[in-house]
């Protein structure tokens, strides 16, 4: 088996997961009704998205595995996404800021992805390429609204960005599976995300009148490797108590 | 012993599926929805291929189950579903008389063609959608709508209202 290839669906599965995963915990408790349902839309979305990636890598390993026992019977260390995606909702702004980071890297790793040598991997990027454009361009709206809003948004706004930001850099941070995945014309090089990433981010914070985040020179990462921040670990627990607790439960 | 009766004519299963609604949207059938992409046989099993329209989608699996019961309704036992990704189901495919039938029904359909929207064509350099585009109220025609929700009911849809009738309604998202 291919596992360079394994790892990488899984790290798009897994983003699509567990940010799925963080948006659903808003759902009934968004500060207006139009915010809780797009909210629970964009998980809806990111969700059917991850069942895409995991069924593929499941397919791939052919060893019993589907997509349900790689979301729900996997320890966190076994998970590949980014520690962006992990981090607590936080205040309404701080998810709002994350989201806006992921989406943009998102909307252009998926652009890339419909050139993909790999011919099941561009159809799930052609599918998710679509629906990532609605939140990038919801996020950003928000953004805009909230930042250049009230004194008191603004101020949310900025901090919560400032808090999120140093996450950004693992999204732009290739190992060895990146540049397996680059060789065979199956991905790409995060690095090569990073300008058009950078120059769509300065444009909608421009607009927003948010400043861009110093760099504080703290950048961590490991969630692609496997190794997360606490905040996984929960997030798994409640995520996958029950079919732990009652293997092969059914409605 | 007669000879098996020959299996129905693609032609009469594909009017078989226009008969299978939508169940978010029962007005429309699956085949205005433009969802069904392929109706054959091989060998004696009869394949449909069906393009979901969202990736998270509930309707997806009911709309498979009732494949199914509608072919099984007319004595084909033996058929099986096809998921096809690519191409990505969009709007456009939405039939002229799926479209008339959404706005009897009170939802306005899609504004524009989806395959005009910059992320189909610009691979690399990300721009700022353009705003929401403007949608007649389906009840009494006026353009003086606003939006309530973009996101609605299904991930289909977005809530609008009419400021001339005063009526909310659902647009069908150009997608």
């Amino acid at each position: 088996m291919n596992t360079a290839r394994h790892d990488y669906l899984l790290r798009f599965g897994d983003n699509a997961l567990i940010l799925s995963q963080r948006l659903a915990e808003w759902c009934g408790k968004g500060p207006a009704l139009e915010e809780d349902m797009a909210l629970t839309n964009t998980a809806l979305d990111l969700l059917g998205q991850a069942r895409l990636w995991l069924s593929l890598a499941a397919e791939q390993a052919g060893d019993g595995a589907d997509e349900d026992t790689l979301a729900y019977l996997r320890d966190d260390r076994a998970f590949r996404n980014v520690l962006l995606v992990e981090q607590p909702n936080g205040s309404y702004a701080s998810t709002l800021a994350r989201q806006f980071l992921f989406d943009a890297w998102s909307s252009l790793a998926l652009r890339r992805l419909l050139v993909s040598s790999d011919a099941a991997i561009a159809a799930i990027a052609e599918k998710a390429v679509k629906e990532v454009g609605y939140h990038l361009r919801r996020s950003s709206d928000l953004m805009v609204r909230l930042g250049d809003g009230t004194e008191r948004s603004h101020a949310l706004l900025q901090a919560a960005l400032d808090q999120v930001w140093p996450y950004h850099h693992e999204l732009f941070t290739g190992d060895a599976v990146d540049t397996e995945m680059t060789a065979a014309g199956i991905g790409f090089d995060p690095a090569s995300l990073r300008d058009d990433w950078l120059a769509y981010v300065r444009e909608v914070l421009a607009e927003a009148t948010l400043s861009l985040p110093k760099d504080s020179g703290w950048r961590p990462k490991g969630g692609k490797q496997g190794l997360h921040s606490e905040h996984l670990s929960k997030l798994l627990a409640e995520m996958q108590v029950l079919p732990r607790s009652h293997p092969g439960a059914r409605w | 012993m007669s000879a098996a009766a020959a299996p129905p004519s693609l032609d009469q299963v594909w009017t078989w599926l226009a008969e299978v609604p939508d169940p978010e949207i029962p007005v429309i059938s699956i085949t205005d929805l433009g969802i069904v992409r392929d109706a054959r046989y091989d060998g004696a099993q009869l394949v449909v291929t069906v393009t979901p329209t969202y990736s998270g989608c509930p309707a997806t699996e009911v709309i498979a189950e009732q494949i199914r019961a509608a072919l099984a309704a007319h004595g084909i036992a033996d058929a099986r579903m096809e998921t096809r990704l690519s191409p990505a189901w969009t709007t456009d495919w939405l039939s002229d008389e799926g479209r008339r039938k959404l706005h009897d029904y009170g939802i306005a359909p899609p504004v524009g063609r989806a395959a005009a929207n910059e992320h189909a064509v610009d691979l690399s350099r990300l721009r700022r959608m353009a705003a929401a585009p403007v949608v007649a109220c389906p009840r009494c025609g006026s353009t003086r709508t606003e939006v309530l929700s973009p996101s609605g009911s299904t991930p289909c849809k977005s809530l609008y209202r009419c400021t001339a009738c005063r009526e909310p309604f659902d647009y069908f998202k150009c997608h």
